[in-house]
């Protein structure tokens, strides 16, 4: 049995880290893939670290990403990478708040979803699956501002470089 | 869902991470949903409603088991004519708990049937299982969870089928049974002998098809294991026969013997105590256990591939995040100022005002469960010299006061101490810590309609408590700790409410009003 694709996402509470987690969740179940997330928030209202595991391929067993087998690690807040940096596993890949531009963002909660738009260059759902995963995770009211986060993160630089290493 | 599809006609508890989502979905569902003034209000009327004929489900932290385990142990004596499911939510590794007990020991004490589920496809058909098991024995029946099975989401196929198997309810009606239901000691004798029994026919039928499976392995390494530490074990050992148990209490001890018997090692991995291993060792079969050091904490894959490589070397040190603070412009933090300026002690409680020993504060000095801020401080005026026992502030939040301070403040003016004494509730008008759930010192009911309200001052005053405050420390800080300071030098009993909404809740709490009005 193939071994499942392990995504860490963590930030601080009120940054998005269970709604992004959730999205995540939700495209892979659209995709038809085994999935299971897990979440640590017993005191992130109170402005603690937050952090959530999503795993997904043919059969998971664990909710819990194993210590150093993360394959991506999306962080939100910059003084979360070392606190999560035991999780990533050799050529593990380091996805952070640094590598979207937050001006460009028309609304500047949604660095969740922008980087969820570098993750999705790394993994093989299509564009379509996000975008209704997004849709059905948000108001509709937010629907806008986070799909073009999602674009704004898809097209980055650091995006467009590993979409361009896949094809070579 | 389960609860849902299961007729279940009402759900009761009180508020606890990992536990409270269960009844605000149930809630959103279409159920009727309640929360209680804490965890034994919330079994109890769970019993009545059991006692109907009707299906209740009833949900709480571990720690709040404490509290509901006067009613727990008695009623399992008693015959119920609907059905009773007691969610049990345990926190190793407490992310957000005081301790970290295990609650299955709660099922042996009491002689309850007890169903662990692994995961949310499994907490779906276990929840039907409790309500057919709770039915069919007409005992209560406890679901026992853990933080990785509440707070993870994992695929769920909804088979209608488990739901069809349970037999409609009768509608509610009463019918007199006094043996059965009334407990004096006349009664109380052959419903025990009663329950044994029937405990020893569950533990056959759990034998022969009880909710456990066999996951064919090697012959060399046999596991047994149950709730999520079996998604560990499948993990951590690919190759090893595995044997889960979905239902813990009464133990399948013949299959598990079998098991045994069938493999060159035979070792029990699972969270917490040594449930499973002590279970397996008294009825005389040979299992290994996990080693000491595992007791601590929750499992995890990594961990489970050290208890079977028996590597008990130093674990790498998690980097600790964030700790929790009070929010900025918390209505707390005026309060923990003030009593720091005047060098209280204060014994405290639970909830988002916990976080006031932390530094800038550290301005509370004892927390210990629910609501024993109150005896606590009495016990420390009681004891201390004049000069200390004049400090001593209790503190205590408006739902933990419902939930069990109230019995404290009748102590105070019972047995009062000399030096007199100051409660200080922090009534931010929400349940903050879990999340903003509503409790009976709102108005408003879990679906956040307008209903009866407890009014702290009026009770205390109804008391016989004579200095009562009111007063939003966020005002004037000022005032607010000249006030502190009167009630220190008073040698009489006072309380003092602090009250300003939480700034989490306070827009929800407009809102919730304003339908109000409107329906009205």
């Amino acid at each position: 049995m193939s071994r499942p694709t392990n995504v860490v996402i963590a930030g601080l509470g009120g940054q998005g880290v269970l709604k992004a987690s959730d999205i995540l969740a939700d495209v892979a179940f659209s995709e038809g893939v085994d999935v299971k997330k897990s979440e640590l928030h017993g005191m992130s209202q109170r402005g603690g670290s937050v952090s959530s595991d999503v795993r997904f391929g043919e059969r998971v067993f664990s909710p819990m990403v194993p210590e150093g087998e993360a394959d991506y690690l999306v962080v939100i807040a910059p003084d979360q990478i070392p606190v999560n940096a035991a999780a990533l596993g050799q050529g593990g890949v380091l996805i952070e708040a640094s590598q979207i531009d937050e001006a460009s963002l028309p609304n500047k909660k949604s660095v969740n979803v922008a980087l969820l738009g570098v993750l999705s260059r790394h993994l093989q759902f299509s564009v379509d699956a996000w975008v209704s995963a997004l849709k059905r995770n948000l108001p509709e009211k937010l629907h806008e501002a986070n799909l073009q986060a999602f674009s704004i993160g898809r097209d980055s630089e650091q995006a467009k470089e590993r979409a361009s290493e896949q094809e070579r | 869902m389960a609860a849902f599809d299961a007729g279940v006609t009402l759900g009761t508890g009180y508020p606890g991470t990992p536990s409270t989502e269960i009844l605000e979905t149930f809630e959103k569902l279409g159920g009727r949903a309640q929360w209680s003034p804490n965890e034994k209000v919330a079994l109890e009327v769970g019993i009545g409603v059991a006692f109907a004929g009707a299906r209740a489900l009833v949900t709480m932290k571990h720690v709040g088991l404490n509290v509901a385990a006067d009613p727990l142990f008695t009623m399992a004596y008693t015959r119920l004519d609907g059905a009773l499911v007691v969610v049990s939510a345990d926190d190793p590794g407490m992310a957000s708990s005081q301790n970290e007990q295990d609650n299955r020991r709660y099922a042996l004490a009491a002689g309850v049937p007890m169903l662990e589920p692994s995961d949310s496809q499994e907490a779906y058909e276990f929840t039907l299982r409790a309500i057919q098991i709770s039915a069919r024995w007409q005992l209560p029946v406890l679901l026992r969870m853990t933080t990785r099975v509440c707070h993870s989401k994992t695929i769920v196929r909804f088979d209608r089928s488990g739901a069809a198997a349970i037999p409609s309810p009768r509608p509610p009606h009463f019918e007199h049974d006094f043996p059965s239901r009334v407990m004096i000691p006349a009664y109380a004798r052959p419903a025990h002998l009663r329950l044994r029994k029937t405990l020893a026919e569950i533990a056959v039928w759990n034998d022969e098809v009880g909710p456990n499976e066999l996951v064919a392995g090697s012959a060399s390494l046999g596991i047994i294991a149950s709730g999520v530490a079996f998604q560990y074990v499948r993990e951590a050992a690919p190759n090893a026969s595995v044997l889960k148990l979905g239902m813990t209490y009464p133990l399948p001890v013949e299959r598990m013997r079998a098991f045994a018997a069938n493999v060159e090692r035979c070792i029990v991995i699972e969270e917490g105590d040594p449930y499973l291993v002590e279970g397996a060792r008294t009825a005389g079969i040979a299992v290994e256990g996990k080693q000491e050091s595992f007791r601590f904490g929750e499992l995890n894959t990594s961990r489970v591939r050290r208890i079977l490589e028996g590597n008990t070397s130093p674990e790498p040190k998690r980097v600790s995040g964030k700790p929790p603070a009070l929010c900025p412009g918390c209505p707390h933090r005026s309060v923990y100022t003030a009593l720091k300026n005047l060098n209280c002690i204060v014994p405290g409680d639970i909830g988002c005002y916990s976080l006031g020993v932390l530094p800038p504060f550290e301005a509370m000095d004892t927390l210990v469960c629910m609501g024993a801020a109150i005896g606590v401080g009495l016990g420390l005026r009681h004891s201390l010299p004049p000069e200390e026992a004049r400090r001593v502030v209790s503190v205590i939040g408006d739902s933990t006061f419902v939930h069990s301070g109230i019995t404290g403040l009748v102590e105070m003016i019972y047995n009062p101490s000399e030096s007199g004494h100051v409660v200080l509730i922090l009534d931010n008008g929400t349940t903050a810590m879990t999340g903003m759930q509503e409790h009976p010192g709102t108005g408003r009911t879990l679906a956040h309609a307008r209903t009866g309200k407890v009014v702290f001052e009026d009770l205390a005053r109804s008391l016989g408590v004579r200095n009562v405050h009111v007063i939003d420390p966020t005002q004037n800080s000022e005032k607010f700790q000249e006030l502190i300071q009167t009630c220190l030098d008073t040698p009489e009993l006072s309380v003092v409410i602090a009250r300003r909404d939480c700034l989490l809740a306070t827009r929800s709490i407009r809102e919730y009003e304003r339908c109000n009005e409107q329906t009205n």
